[in-house]
Parts: C-alpha cells; sequence; structure tokens
C-alpha cells in the first residue's frame, strides 16, 4: 500500500468534514423537538367590509320592488328607491357581483338567481361607471353546468361582465377566526374587489328554513364546507361577519318554496316579483323570509348576526320603503 | 455514420450517398413529406379531441342540452378492430362505427397506410423512436433491429386471433390492446391528471413568492390550460398509476427495437394486415440492382423486409416509404398493381398456433366467468355509467376506451381494477366518493362508441314523464351518520339529493345528547336534548347518483354510501318486488 501524501490526506479529512459540518448545520437550523403547540394567533380576524360609510338621513335603508312582471323593472326601482346604483359605486371601481350559481338548475326552477335580476344589476354598475364587473360563485354541482344552466353566464356575458369560474388556484387560505369558521379556502375573486353587490335568491332550505343573503357566502369558501351544516348558523353568522358587501339586493322574483336549496321541479317554485334591495343584509334577509311564511326569530343565524351586531333584525325600525 | 434518424433520411447531399447515389423519383421525396404532415396533423388532431373530450361550459342558453360540439371519439369510430369485435360480440354495427368501413377501404387500395400515416399511437412511437434511440440503435444494429424478426411479430396476429374469438364469446377485451384505446386511456387518465399535478405544484409555488407579476402569470397560465387542455380541476384516476407505467414501458421499447408495438402487439396493426394482401398499391423489387447498403432498413419502420434479395412483407409494411426514399439503387418502387414476384402478401402465420390462439381466447372468457363475479357474488362496487347496457352486454360492448372516464365532468368514472373481475379490467365504473354523477349530464353516453353506454337524453335519465335512470340505490351506515348516531345535526346529503321529490326524506327528532365536558366533581356528564333530522332513502325514488355519498361529512368512509342494487339495467340486481319484471321487455 502507498502512504498517503499529507496533502491527499489533508483533502480529504477536509471534504469529510464539510459533510459532517454540513449535516450538523442543516439538523440544528432545521431542528424540530415535536409538539409544538398551536400557539394562538395573534393575528386580527381577516374580514371584508366593503359597506359605505356615510348613509345620508334622507335615503332609504332598505327598499322593496313589487308586483312588476319585468325583473329588471323590479331591480331598477329598489336600486333607484335606495338612492339609484350611482350612490355606491363611483367611476373606475371594480366590481364583483355575487349571484348564487351553486345548482345544476335552470331559471324556471329558482334554484339559483334569476338571470335577468343578475344581468340587470351588472348593467347598472356599469351605468354607474364601474370598470370591470366581475360575475363569480363557487358552485356547488359542477361549475360549467351551473353557469350554463342557470342561464347567468350567458345573460352577464351579454351584458358585457367578466365571467369567473372557481378552479383551485382560485382559492386562498385566510384566517377568518370566526366561532366555528377559523381557517379556511376563501375564493379570491370575491376579495380583491373595490365593491361587492350580493345578489342572492330567496329561497328554502331544509335545515336552515330560509336562505338569501348571509347563506350566499357560503359561496366564498373552498375546502369542505360540508363539514359546516354541524353548526350552519353559527357559519353563517360567521360568514356574515366576515363579508359585509355594498350592498344586498336579493332577487324574489320566482321563490323556491319547498324541496330548497335545490329544488327540481317547477311547482316548487312560486312567482313572488319582488326585489329587495338593502345596505343591511341582516335587515334583507329578516324581510325576506316572509317570502316562505316565516319571521326572522324563528331563523337562529338571523338573531346570531343581529345580536353580533352585523345588523337589525328589526327591519322596520330602518327607514324602509315599498315601491 | 450514414443515417441514423429515420424518416429524416434527406436526399439533399448526394455525395453521401454510397452507391450510383440516384435521388428517389420526386414524386416519393415529396410523399414522404406529405406522410410526415399527415402524421403530425392527425396526432395534433387527436390530441385536441382529447383536450375537448370534456365540459368546460358554454355560452349556450341555460336550456340548451348539454352537448359536445365535437365527435370527439371519431378516431375510434373509425377503427375497424373495434367495429369487427363488437360486430362478432353483438351481430351488429353500433352507430357511426360504420365509419371504419372507410378505413377498411382505404387499406384495401394503399395498404396499411393507416399505421404509417394516421394512427397517433403509431406516429407515437415513430417519434420516440426517432428522438431516443438508445446505442443498441445505430448503424448495424440499427438495421439488425428493423430486419423482420417472424417470431415476434407473429404475435400480434395471434392476439388478434385470440380477441376475435373472444368477441365471439362475448367480451371484447380486445380493447384492452386497440392502439386507440391505449392511447386515449393512458394519455387522457394519467399523463394529463400526472401533467395537470405538476403544473399545480408549480403554481402553489409561484403563489408562494409573494410576487405578484409571477403569481398573475401562473394563474393566467393555469386559467388558459384550464380552458384549453384539462379541467379547473384536478382529476384523479383509480390505480392510474398502472395504465401509466405501461405507457411509459412500451415508448421505452423504442429504444430497443423500433415501433415495438406496432410490429409485436398491434392488434390493429395485425387486422389492416391481414386485409393489406387485398390492396391495389404496394412494392415492386428488382433484387439485381441492391448493393446491400441497407438504406432501406436503417429507415423501415415495419420490419418489412425492404431490402433486395427477400421478398417484402406487405402486411407487415406500414407504407411509410422510406426505403424507396432511401435507396440509391432504384431497387424499390411502390406503384399500382404491382407485380407481386418479390412479395408476401399474407401473414406467415403457423396455422396451428392461429388456431391454438384463437381457441385460447375463446376459452378464456367462460374461464373468467366461472370466476364468481357475474353471476354468483357480483360486486356491489361495479356502479355502470348511466344509460349503461345490462351487464354481460356490457361486456359485450365496452372496449375500455376510457372515453366516458376522460368526459365526465364530474371525475365520477374510473378504470376498473379487479372490481369487475378480471375480464372487466378498466371498463368504467362509479366511484362517487371521487365524483357523483351529475343529475342532468348524459356525457358519458354520448362519447360512448359501442353503444355500451347508450345515448340517452336528459328527460330519460332524469325522469321526466317516465321513470328515471338508475344506476344504485344508496344505503344509511347509521352508526356512523350525524344525526342517526351522534345526535348532530347535519343532512348535508340531503340538500345534495337532485331528484324531485327528494329520495332522502328526514324524520324530525329531539334525542338525547351527553354534553362533551365531564360533569362538576368528576361526575358523569350532563344530558341535553337536541333536535336533529334523521335521514331515510327511499328506494323507489333513489337513482344511486352518488351526491350524497360524495358530500357527507364523515371523511374516511362516508355514513351513506350507494352499491349497484337496483340499477334500471338490471332484471336482477334490484330491491323492490315493484322493480322485478322478468317480463319487461329489453
Ligand atoms: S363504456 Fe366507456 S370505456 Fe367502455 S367503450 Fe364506452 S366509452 Fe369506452
Ligand atoms: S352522466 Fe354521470 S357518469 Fe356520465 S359523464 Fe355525466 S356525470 Fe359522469
Ligand atoms: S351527510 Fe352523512 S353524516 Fe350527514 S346526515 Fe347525510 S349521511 Fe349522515
Amino acid at each position: 500500500m502507498r502512504d498517503l501524501s499529507r496533502r491527499e490526506l489533508l483533502q480529504r479529512v477536509g471534504a469529510a468534514g464539510i459533510v459532517l459540518g454540513g449535516a450538523a448545520a442543516v439538523a440544528r437550523l432545521r431542528y424540530d423537538p415535536g409538539l409544538v403547540s398551536a400557539a394562538a394567533s395573534k393575528e386580527r380576524p381577516q374580514t371584508r367590509d366593503y359597506r359605505l360609510r356615510e348613509a345620508p338621513a334622507e335615503l332609504a335603508q332598505l327598499a322593496v320592488a313589487k308586483n312588476d312582471p319585468e325583473p329588471e323593472a323590479l331591480v331598477r326601482k329598489a336600486v333607484e328607491a335606495l338612492g339609484g346604483m350611482k350612490r355606491f359605486i363611483s367611476r373606475g371601481d371594480i366590481v364583483v357581483v355575487k349571484p348564487n350559481i351553486g345548482w345544476d338548475r335552470t331559471p324556471i326552477q329558482a334554484a339559483n338567481t334569476n338571470p335577468r335580476v343578475v344581468a340587470e344589476v351588472v348593467k347598472l354598475a356599469f351605468d354607474a361607471g364601474a370598470k370591470r364587473v366581475v360575475v363569480t360563485d363557487a358552485s356547488c354541482n359542477e361549475p360549467g353546468r351551473c353557469f350554463q344552466r342557470s342561464g347567468i353566464w350567458k345573460a352577464t356575458y351579454d351584458v358585457g361582465a367578466e365571467v369567473v369560474l372557481p378552479a383551485a388556484h382560485r382559492f386562498r387560505g385566510m384566517r377568518l377566526k370566526g366561532e366555528v369558521l377559523d381557517e379556511w379556502p376563501v375564493y379570491t375573486p370575491l376579495i380583491n374587489a373595490d365593491k361587492v353587490i350580493n345578489v342572492p335568491v330567496a329561497k328554502h332550505h331544509n335545515l336552515s328554513r330560509y336562505t338569501a343573503a348571509m347563506k350566499n357566502w357560503y359561496g366564498s369558501l373552498g375546502g369542505r364546507r360540508n363539514r359546516l351544516h354541524q353548526n350552519i348558523d353559527v357559519s353563517i353568522a360567521d360568514l356574515a361577519t366576515f363579508m359585509q358587501p355594498t350592498l344586498t339586493i336579493v332577487d324574489g322574483f320566482r321563490v323556491l318554496m319547498r324541496n330548497g336549496p335545490q329544488g327540481g321541479n317547477v311547482a316548487d317554485a312560486k312567482e313572488m316579483r319582488t326585489v329587495i334591495a338593502s345596505v343591511d343584509q341582516v335587515a334583507a334577509d329578516a324581510y325576506g323570509c316572509q317570502l316562505i311564511g316565516r319571521t326572522a326569530e324563528e331563523i337562529p343565524y338571523i338573531r346570531m348576526a343581529h345580536e353580533r351586531g352585523l345588523g337589525t333584525m328589526q327591519w322596520k325600525d330602518l327607514r324602509w320603503v315599498e315601491v | 455514420m450514414a443515417v441514423a434518424v429515420p424518416g429524416a433520411a434527406t436526399p439533399k447531399k448526394q455525395k453521401g450517398r454510397p452507391g450510383s447515389g440516384i435521388p428517389a423519383r420526386l414524386s416519393i421525396r415529396i410523399l414522404v413529406w406529405v406522410r410526415r404532415v399527415s402524421q403530425a396533423g392527425f396526432l395534433g388532431l387527436f390530441l385536441y379531441f382529447l383536450f375537448q373530450t370534456g365540459f368546460r361550459g358554454s355560452f349556450a342558453s341555460a336550456e340548451t342540452a348539454v352537448r359536445l360540439p365535437l365527435p370527439v371519439e371519431g378516431f375510434l369510430l373509425a377503427d375497424p378492430f373495434v367495429a369487427a369485435m363488437t360486430l362478432l360480440s353483438t351481430h351488429t354495427i353500433y352507430r357511426g362505427l360504420v365509419w371504419s368501413i372507410g378505413l377498411l377501404a382505404l387499406t384495401l387500395v394503399v395498404g396499411r397506410v393507416f399505421c404509417g400515416w394516421i394512427c397517433p399511437f403509431g406516429t407515437l412511437h415513430h417519434f420516440f423512436g426517432w428522438i431516443f434511440p438508445s446505442r443498441y440503435l445505430r448503424g448495424n444494429k440499427r438495421v439488425e433491429s428493423n430486419k423482420t424478426a417472424p417470431g415476434r411479430q407473429r404475435v400480434k396476429y395471434y392476439l388478434l386471433y385470440a380477441f376475435l374469438a373472444a368477441s365471439l364469446m362475448g367480451s371484447v377485451i380486445g380493447g384492452l390492446f386497440d392502439p386507440i384505446c391505449v392511447a386515449v386511456r393512458a394519455i387522457g387518465l394519467a399523463v394529463i391528471p400526472a401533467v395537470q399535478y405538476v403544473t399545480g405544484v408549480a403554481s402553489t409555488l409561484s403563489g408562494a413568492t409573494g410576487m405578484r407579476p409571477v403569481q398573475g402569470a401562473a394563474d393566467s397560465a393555469q386559467d388558459f390550460l384550464a380552458q384549453t387542455v384539462w379541467q379547473s380541476k384536478q382529476f384523479y384516476f383509480h390505480h392510474t398509476w398502472f395504465i401509466g407505467i405501461l405507457f411509459v414501458a412500451i415508448l421505452f421499447m423504442n429504444r430497443i427495437i423500433p415501433r415495438f408495438w406496432c410490429r409485436v402487439l398491434c392488434p390493429l396493426g395485425a387486422f389492416l394486415g391481414v386485409f393489406a394482401r387485398f390492396a391495389l398499391f404496394g412494392m415492386e423489387k428488382d433484387h439485381a440492382k441492391c448493393t446491400d447498403c441497407n438504406l432501406c432498413l436503417v429507415n423501415c419502420q415495419g420490419a418489412d423486409s425492404p431490402q433486395g434479395g427477400v421478398k417484402w412483407r406487405q402486411d407487415e409494411c406500414h407504407m411509410c416509404m422510406n426505403c424507396e426514399n432511401a435507396c440509391p439503387e432504384d431497387v424499390i418502387k411502390f406503384k399500382f398493381l404491382p407485380n407481386r414476384k418479390s412479395a408476401l402478401t399474407v401473414p406467415d402465420t403457423g396455422r396451428r398456433t392461429a388456431i391454438a390462439t384463437a381457441a385460447a381466447g375463446a376459452v378464456m372468457i367462460p374461464a373468467a366467468r366461472i370466476a364468481d363475479v357475474i353471476d354468483a357474488n357480483y360486486d356491489h362496487k361495479v356502479i355502470r355509467p348511466p344509460g349503461s347496457v345490462e351487464e354481460r352486454e356490457f361486456l359485450e360492448r365496452c372496449i375500455r376506451c376510457a372515453e366516458c372516464m376522460k368526459v365526465c365532468p364530474n371525475n365520477a368514472l374510473h378504470p376498473a381494477f379487479f372490481e369487475a373481475g378480471i375480464e372487466g379490467i378498466w371498463t368504467p365504473i362509479l366511484i362517487p366518493r371521487i365524483g357523483y354523477c351529475e343529475h342532468s349530464c348524459v356525457l358519458c353516453g354520448q362519447v360512448c362508441p359501442t353503444g355500451a353506454i347508450q345515448k340517452i337524453t336528459e328527460e330519460q335519465k332524469m325522469g321526466i314523464g317516465q321513470k328515471p335512470v338508475s344506476i344504485g340505490t344508496a344505503f344509511y351506515d347509521q352508526g356512523r351518520c350525524l344525526p342517526w348516531g351522534m345526535a348532530t345535526p347535519c343532512i348535508v346529503c340531503e340538500e345534495f339529493c337532485p331528484t324531485s321529490p327528494k329520495a332522502i326524506w328526514v324524520e324530525e327528532v329531539d334525542i338525547p345528547k351527553r354534553l362533551p365536558i365531564a360533569g362538576d366533581n368528576g361526575k358523569e356528564p350532563e344530558m341535553t336534548t337536541v333536535h336533529v333530522q334523521r335521514p331515510h332513502v327511499d328506494p323507489s325514488l333513489c337513482i344511486g347518483c352518488g351526491a350524497c355519498e360524495k358530500v357527507c361529512p364523515v371523511q374516511d368512509k362516508p355514513a351513506v354510501y350507494v352499491t349497484n342494487v337496483g340499477e334500471s339495467r338490471s332484471k336482477t340486481n334490484v330491491i323492490l318486488l315493484e322493480d322485478t319484471n322478468y317480463n319487461r321487455p329489453g
């Protein structure tokens, strides 16, 4: 055997030393003692409050348009009664319109928002100066089908809206820090906007009895939101805490009276020719549940939202008009 | 080394050519280029159809029926092997499969032009053999690997005879080896989802950089791909790793034997080979002029002996024309109505082996069926797509092309592994936990080329004015169901149940519940009463769509699940007396 040269010896020992040192450094930097206590985060809960600051005393806060055979006219009248769309939308705004596009149902079945109502809202937003109007929802059934068969895709695209379908990369984890909703994937198109208009449909729901405005924010969540049903009322209240829209326009043109939230039978829906517009989503639900013969007291999430101060269930205390 | 690139033998440098260096006829040089364009075009068309095999929504009005605008299953409709198998099994030719006569006619005029000019799977092999040749595929070794190897090249004929005999016995299991089926299955169920997965990871990483432009670019790329190549959500397929590995292995074989698949395994190639004997177009050779330069063999795709001194094998030739293009001596001539002195037109399979393999194919089917899977112990997981025909007829028709699995917008359909028995491998089954059957959707029947899934309408499926199509029945596991077993409100299943009236109905009950905190001084926890709605299934209304199973929040093993009992296609696999009617037509 040949003796090692001094130089070679140093090289070899040095190389081994570097590898060992590197391993030690990685171990030191990335050492995991295990059982890291989930330190309660100090972050403030994330919320999205798009409401207008000022509420001129002469303008109504809740407007109900009734008895017009044209849904578009009902929308126009209700918004006009609140002071017109210009009050809510400024020139150059990016406006997100959030209808209910949850189900693979056609307009006559009234499980999704009426496409004519949504299209009219888009038009009003453009007329008020919006730069872009985005129409979107995170559907329950297969989205492509829901968007097409609800008629909302075509109706709103035709009036210039950008229709955005849900896709995996559009959800981002956020800390909502609600009572039951802690951290959830949130649908980003809804939270990157200047103004948000909620355009739900009023309908029966077997578990929560009546749903419209506040429940519509289910469509802002991703993940396995089916778990929320175990405490549906608190989760709806949590969502309403997280999301406060600029304006709520409830479509009550055709109302699903039973078999909600999906319906399926034309006979389940009843033409009621009503549109409710409000700056207070709690009041909008408190008023709306009367459409299917309920009172706000019977519906726990409305009461919870009222108690949290998100709005009022005593809609009669607001300045309201019927047109 | 002279030319190591098949299909790229360019005649431009005359001085590089050995021998007398006579360039090929202009018409042949042009034809070779036309062939390349045709190969690229058909591969492109195939992939485009595959990418379009899915529903991404459209601007059609709400009342328009959802259908795919393109005949995305077109390649299968033109496939005469598929037509022949189903003709033998069902004694009929289903709808669009009559197109396959066109391909047969083409073969009768110009031989296996399909293999060399059209087949997208063949083109893939051609391409892979060209860009990834191993060191075994250079020079002389390449020449050797391109000489006819009768032993292995016979295999495909034996497979063909076995599969045709199996079809006669009532099972079109040969679809496992049909090249178009393999390509749709492997690319649609393994390659595309895998690539989508990788881009998903990349887009998450780009999101994590926190840099707006990077994020924005990644999002736009995802949007674009979701609209053109795949869908907006990641699809997962049952045991698809196996399909993927086989695909990679077959592509890899091109490194050792060029177009291994086409020469050795492809039953469609063999089928066309059988008919190539009638072709009016073919090769004539002038053996005397051959100088054994072997340039033809370097470029041969079909290993069909184009060189001088031996007989050309018409049934093996892919009609790529590389040989005439490469030949510097005027030995090879493709022409109409050639003399057949220098050609063998019929497959040289041994008659005994051919009969034996056909017999093996015929015996295979009863052998598979005396296992317990069809008659005695039908697996409850074999939920067939809506509109499927009864199981035996289903096996007479389903060629496992995976069109239905690719098109299903909810990722509900999956290739069975052994659930439907060894005979049913890669036939479609519905796995509701991954995706449920969308109520108004009938797309799988639209793309099924063989009628295993019939082309039903929305009215038939949803039962508008008739009985709806049922694919199974839902059952509650009351120990796991939240309202039943844990005094906790839930009924997501009822919410998603699409029928009207709903097949799931709820019973309102007030039941005791123990508070989840210990009482004072370590006493038993206090009791309270809660109001819950307990779900029940109405078996006469349930259509087995699996929406309830999909959305049940009991994550691992759902508290409501669907099995195939009660499926409309079967007269025996029923629960209710009212559905048992052996006299029912059909
Ligand atoms: S059932 Fe599916 S896999 Fe079978 S032939 Fe039809 S489309 Fe192809
Ligand atoms: S009908 Fe059902 S199984 Fe068939 S493609 Fe549509 S959702 Fe999938
Ligand atoms: S979704 Fe599951 S846990 Fe909930 S009620 Fe239905 S079966 Fe029970």
